[in-house]
């Protein structure tokens, strides 16, 4: 018998679960006398490198994961993964991971810790909850989450009996865009946009910078169309990697987007370029937002935008022309200024003239499927005894909670104290402006109580650390995938956890245990929960397991046609251009331009954005990662640059208009920007000493946003109304 | 036997960098080091530019500098046409990194030259590259160009390709089309 080297590969099936050390060895081949084979496994998860949580293949030789390779069945990853997909193996064995429970024995923040056991630790937790509940009220614990993976959480907190929880998620980054097409179409675009862009004839990119903001299939789509032609229309004061992709880079005055979306309503609708017949039949208000934009004209907005009105006629021409097959993309993190919902209902508004929505190249439906929700428990959770203050007063925001309203609640005390704070995956530091306020909020807590992978800033200022393990080692709730259509994704781990870590299920059920919330958890391990779930929804378990997905392809239903009527679930049962629910809570029921703050001769706009490696701060100490980029630089254009004498590459220090200085970062002197702007990769300069890589590395531009605006719709937040001056490193 | 060559289609990088990093886990490529990356070129003024998103690596030429130059045999011409590293035979001398004219080679912490293999071991199982497998954009197209319906061949008979320092005369097999700018701009 002779064993080639393809032989082996074919008996080393595709395995469910963990892959077990000691990977096993051909027996035959043994018995043979020849050298044993270490076989690989392939076992399939849900990567957590970024949230667009792709389908992962990992492969393991004898208990250790050596590649990490994109799930060809998954829609988000269709084989791929990107640079953090693959890099999620340098989270793994990152050497700086937290290793066991910490308790502080310093004064609160000054992290001096001691190694505890998870039992000392875990008690110590559920003690001062318990303190805090008596005290105070159960309300006055919030934990201060990061989506999906954290439902055992949140389970936790409602089942102690707070409502009190919220996710960066909303107001500091997507809240904007889903509460504006909530209100225009009655559902949000997806957590995964439903964004057709593989068969768009126009992509129209606002802010948006694929490519750099590498979600995976979205960026697969997106050079698919650029290969097949489509006009790309970036509006962007940077010259981004999509822009070098476009046609038209557009390089707007930030703040002004508005006037660009406002004034291209207005050519379009003044044009006849609208799809009258889609406008007829599925929409509203359409004489009210033709009144509205008659004083958006292109002259106007040249002046605002900076962007020449002729150019604005000319693309405003070329995306009428191109409909219903134009993508005039609803982007993600969309909290910049005090109009965030307006601007984003102009988006909306802008998509329905098109007809856009629900036609390939647009906006495309969500995939039919109807799954009966399974709750963690069966037990319902007790009667908050008073109201949350997690939406603050903002009519229209999501369930998942404000941030800025749990600090806010916390600093002043009203409407009752929070004295609790539970932080899961979240680096507070990092993620929430005005770092100050922040700070002061945890001084006035009775517990802080951290669980995370890494010793973020965030877990550095905690009573108690609770390691996590990665999402290689761990279980987690079922990915709902709602792309066209409709599947399944299943986390799962691939290795043991390594070091005194557990999962986030562990820690929760423990936790209730200790909390006398036995009845909440009734299952013994997370995989006996997601076994059970499969079975409510007829899903095959092991064959979840074995492929790591599962679809629904008779749920795909993407585009509008006569058996395929769309259902707005919106007051009228329209497509509301004219918002009548926003005109009862007192807002502009189409949306009016604001004109916002403009830096002064001297000073510059402090932007944000995205680099392809990594993924906020998160990312940033990962062995694998780092190495590509060490540190973020400050863009600064190449004539600024000229006229103030500075070198590319050297370091200077940035200063807002509250005189808060930077950390040093290198200048990267460019053409790719306006001379009224400085540009940071977010999410560096780590102050936690415990990042061995990453710490004090770059910029933090979550610094220099000591200043933000809250818009009253639904609480998002503007973080683009920072201003800088530019200081050589002395 | 097959010849193999690698296409960038330039207009099709979106600059994830997901190839260098799946190929330094491919290949177990040790810290600091690097066997391909992406270079961005931008031309112009503001606010008037262009820009090239350009990957890099061995270009495998057929008339390869670094062969000669390795006095060992080390570096080679394998039988399926890729030039490769014999570690056994390298004696670390460096001249092989000289002789590039790429910069497509190192010398590892353990002293020997490495650099891109095409990823061989991959080959041999009937796989494309890793870098190849997760390009994002599909930028990187692999293939034998004797197979004339190979997507390699079809592509280079379709638009005119370019490669790095034509005037160096080492014929790479790594081409570089521009569909938007015929003729490419290297």
């Amino acid at each position: 018998m002779n064993l080639t080297r393809r032989d082996f590969l074919k008996i080393a099936a595709v395995t469910g679960g963990i892959a077990v050390a000691g990977t096993p060895v051909v027996k035959s081949v043994l018995a043979l006398g020849k050298k044993p084979v270490l076989l690989p496994q392939y076992v399939p998860t849900t990567c957590e490198m970024c949230f667009w949580r792709c389908g992962v293949i990992a492969k393991v030789v004898d208990g250790k994961v050596v590649k990490l390779d994109g799930n060809p069945i998954h829609p988000n990853s269709r084989g791929k993964l990107c640079a953090r997909g693959h890099g999620g193996i340098g989270l793994l064995y990152d050497p700086d991971r937290l290793k066991t429970p910490l308790i502080n024995t310093g004064s609160r923040g000054e992290g001096k810790f001691k190694k505890a056991s998870w039992d000392e630790a875990l008690g110590y937790v559920a003690d001062k909850m318990q303190k805090i509940k008596e005290k105070y009220s159960a309300e006055s614990i919030a934990l201060l989450t990061h989506g999906t993976v954290s439902t055992y959480f949140l389970h936790l907190l409602q089942a102690f009996g707070s409502p009190n929880f919220a996710m960066p998620s909303f107001a500091l980054c997507r809240g904007a865009r889903d509460v504006a097409f909530e209100v225009t179409y009655g559902e949000n675009v997806g957590n995964y946009e439903r964004v057709d862009i593989q068969n768009s004839k126009v992509i129209v990119l606002m802010g948006s910078h694929y490519g750099e903001n590498a979600h995976n299939s979205l960026c697969q789509e997106f050079a698919e169309a650029v290969s097949k032609g489509a006009i790309v229309i970036v509006a962007d004061p940077r010259f981004s990697t999509a822009a070098g992709k476009a046609k038209y880079w557009l390089p707007i005055k930030p703040a002004t987007d508005l006037a660009l979306l406002l004034s291209w309503i207005n050519v379009i609708i003044n044009e006849g370029l609208y799809d009258k017949e889609y406008v007829a039949k599925y929409t509203v208000g359409f004489n009210e937002v033709a009144n509205s934009v008659k004083e958006y004209t292109p002259e106007w907005a040249q002046k605002e935008t900076d962007i020449p009105a002729n150019l604005i006629i000319e693309t405003a021409r070329i995306i009428g022309k191109n409909k219903p097959n134009v993508l005039i993309n609803p982007g993600r993190h969309t909290a910049w200024y005090s109009d965030n919902v307006q601007r984003l209902r102009a988006v909306a508004i802008l998509i329905a003239l098109l007809g856009s929505y629900g036609k390939p190249g647009g906006i495309y439906l969500n995939p039919s499927k109807k799954l009966e929700p399974v709750f963690l428990s069966e037990k319902d959770y007790p009667e908050p005894q008073k109201p949350s203050i997690n939406k603050g007063n903002y009519p229209f925001a999501g369930e998942e909670g404000v941030t800025h309203s749990i600090v806010k609640a916390t600093l002043t005390e009203n409407p009752y104290p929070i004295k609790g704070w539970f932080i899961t995956q979240t680096n507070i530091m990092k993620a929430m402006p005005n770092q100050k306020d922040t700070l002061k909020a945890i001084q006035k807590l009775d517990l802080l109580v951290a669980v995370d992978i890494m010793p973020y800033d965030g877990v550095m200022l905690a009573d108690v650390v609770l390691p996590e393990c990665t999402y290689l080692e761990r279980h987690d709730d079922l990915f709902t995938v709602k792309e066209k259509a409709f599947g399944i994704s299943l986390r799962q781990p691939v290795v043991q956890p390594m070091y005194d870590t557990k999962p986030g299920w562990w820690i929760a059920k423990e936790l209730g245990k200790r909390l006398g919330l036995d009845d909440y958890f009734t299952w013994n391990t997370f995989e006996d929960f997601l076994k059970m779930k499969c079975k409510a929804w007829g899903i095959d378990y092991s064959e979840l397991a074995k492929k790591g997905y599962i679809s629904f392809p008779e749920s795909e239903k993407p585009y509008i046609t006569a058996d395929n009527e769309p259902k707005f679930k919106t007051p009228s049962g329209k497509i509301e251009l004219y918002s009548k629910e926003l005109k009862e809570k007192g807002f502009d029921p189409v949306p009016k331009y604001t004109k916002h703050e403009q830096p002064q001769e001297g000073w510059f706009r402090l932007i944000y954005g995205r680099a392809p490696v990594h993924t906020f701060s998160r990312t940033t100490n990962n062995p694998s990662l780092w190495e590509l980029m060490k540190e973020n630089t400050a863009w600064v254009n190449a004539k600024v640059a000229k006229r103030m004498g500075l070198e590319n590459g050297e370091y200077i220090v940035l200063i807002n208009q509250d005189g808060v200085k930077s950390n040093k970062v290198r200048i990267k002197i460019t053409e790719r920007i306006r001379p009224d702007c400085v540009y940071l990769v977010h999410g560096f300069s780590t102050t936690s000493k415990l990042l061995k890589k990453a710490y004090l590395r770059g910029a933090d531009d979550q610094q220099l946003i000591t200043r933000y605006t809250i818009e009253p719709i639904a609480g998002t937040v503007g973080m683009r109304v920072n201003f800088v001056k530019i200081a050589r490193e002395v | 036997m097959p010849r193999y060559v690698m296409v960038i289609d330039v207009e099709r990088c979106i600059g994830c960098m997901a190839c260098i990093v799946a190929c330094k886990k491919e290949n177990n490529v040790a810290d600091g080091y690097f066997r391909t990356r992406v270079v961005e070129e931008v031309r112009g003024e503001f606010p008037y530019l262009r820009m090239e998103l350009r990957s890099e690596l061995c270009n495998h030429c057929e008339n390869a500098p670094c062969i000669d130059a390795c006095p060992t045999g080390a570096s080679h011409r394998a039988k399926n046409g890729t030039v490769q590293i014999d570690k056994q035979k390298c004696i670390g001398c460096k001249a092989c990194i000289l002789a590039c004219p790429y910069d497509a080679r190192y010398s590892t912490p353990e002293g020997v030259a490495d650099k891109c293999t095409f990823c061989e071991h991959r080959l041999k199982e009937g796989k494309k590259p890793a870098c190849v497998e997760t390009c994002l954009g599909k930028s990187r197209i692999f293939g034998d160009l004797d197979d004339p319906n190979s997507e390699v061949s079809q592509l280079l008979k379709k638009y005119d390709a370019s490669v790095r320092l034509e005037f160096a005369g080492t014929s790479p097999r790594v081409f570089y089309i521009n569909k938007k700018f015929a003729g490419g701009s290297l």
